[in-house]
C-alpha cells in the first residue's frame, strides 16, 4: 500500500526535476524530508513497479522527427505475429491492440518521410495486415502523462 | 543548433536517470563531461525547447488507472487549435494530436484519455464532446499492450 508520503513523492517526481547538481535535495526540502530517505523510498517505489521511467523528455519535431498514428487491421490469427514485428522497429514507442475493426494501433517516429513511407510499406505488406492508416501529426496540443494520486 | 556534444547529452539521458544524489554528474561521466557543462548543455537543450522536461512517469495500471481509450473526432480546421487547447487542459488527457485524415476516415482529432475504469473514460469523453460542442468520438480502448518504450534518438 502506499502511504500518504509515497503518493506526495509520486506526485512530485511527475513535475519537473531541477536541472541543479543535487535535485533530489532540493525535493526532498519541497517534501519536508531528506535527500538519503527521499531517494531510499524512490528506490523502493521503482523496485515495486510504480514508475515506468525516470528520465528526461525531448520534443521529437525539435530534434528534426516527425511522428505518426498508424492504424492496422490485422487477421486476428496473425495478430501477435505483426505486432512483434511492428515492435522491432526502434521508432515504433507505442504499440496497442485496441477495440474496433482496426485492431492495432502504434505510433512511429521517423527521421524523414522517406524514412516513414519505407517502414510503414514494410509493415503493409506484412502476412495478415489487411488495410493501413498512416494518421501523420499535424499539430501536437498536448503530450503529458500524469497521473494524479 | 544542435552539435555532436549536444547529440551525445542527449543520447546519456535516453535511460533512467541514477537514483543517486548527484545523477547528471553520474551521466556527464559516461561521455567525458564535467558536471557543470553537462547541465549547462541541459539547461540550453530546454531553453531552446529540445528537452521537455526531466522526470518520472508512472506506471499506469500500478497506479489504478486501469482504463483508456483512444478518443477520435471530426473537428473542423477552423475549431481545432480551441478545441485541442480545451481538451489539453483535461488531465485525464495524456495526448491530443490534430492529424492528417485517410480515405474513408474523416477523424483528426485525437485525445488518449487514461481514468480508474472503462465507465469513467465514457464520462470524461461524453463531458468533452459537450463542452467542445462535439459529436461522441469513437473511442478505442485499449485490449493489450504490445509495446510501451521512450524513443531512441539519434541511434548509431
Amino acid at each position: 500500500m502506499l502511504t500518504e508520503f509515497d503518493k506526495k513523492l509520486l506526485n512530485a517526481v511527475q513535475e519537473d526535476l531541477p536541472l541543479e547538481s543535487r535535485p533530489f535535495a532540493i525535493l526532498a526540502q519541497r517534501l519536508d524530508t531528506d535527500e538519503g530517505t527521499l531517494l531510499t523510498r524512490l528506490r523502493a517505489l521503482t523496485e515495486a513497479g510504480y514508475l515506468r521511467r525516470f528520465g528526461a523528455f525531448f520534443q521529437s519535431e525539435t530534434l528534426g522527427y516527425r511522428g505518426t498514428l498508424v492504424a492496422l487491421q490485422v487477421a486476428p490469427a496473425s495478430l501477435p505475429d505483426v505486432a512483434a514485428a511492428v515492435n522491432r522497429y526502434p521508432g515504433v514507442t507505442h504499440n496497442y491492440e485496441r477495440t474496433g475493426r482496426y485492431n492495432l494501433w502504434f505510433t512511429l517516429q521517423a527521421p524523414g518521410d522517406e524514412a516513414r513511407r519505407q517502414i510503414l510499406g514494410e509493415i503493409a505488406a506484412l502476412p495478415g495486415v489487411e488495410a493501413l492508416m498512416d494518421l501523420r501529426s499535424r499539430k501536437k496540443y498536448k503530450v503529458r502523462v500524469r497521473f494524479q494520486l | 543548433m544542435i552539435d555532436e556534444t549536444d547529440r551525445q547529452v542527449i543520447r546519456a539521458l535516453q535511460g533512467d536517470i541514477p537514483l543517486v544524489p548527484c545523477p547528471y554528474a553520474a551521466l556527464a561521466e559516461t561521455i567525458g563531461l564535467s558536471e557543470a557543462e553537462f547541465l549547462d548543455r541541459m539547461r540550453r537543450l530546454k531553453e531552446t525547447g529540445c528537452l521537455r522536461r526531466v522526470g518520472a512517469v508512472l506506471q499506469h495500471r500500478r497506479a489504478g488507472f486501469r482504463a483508456n481509450a483512444l478518443c477520435a473526432w471530426e473537428v473542423p480546421a477552423e475549431r481545432v487549435d480551441d478545441v485541442g487547447a480545451a481538451v489539453s487542459k483535461e488531465p485525464a488527457v495524456s495526448h491530443c494530436y490534430d492529424r492528417e485524415t485517410a480515405p474513408g476516415w474523416p477523424f483528426n482529432f485525437y485525445a488518449m484519455l487514461h481514468a480508474a475504469s472503462h465507465d469513467e473514460c465514457e464520462s470524461i469523453a461524453a463531458r468533452l464532446a459537450s463542452e467542445n460542442h462535439l459529436a461522441a468520438p469513437r473511442m478505442f480502448y485499449s485490449v493489450k499492450e504490445w509495446k510501451k518504450a521512450s524513443m531512441k534518438y539519434y541511434t548509431r
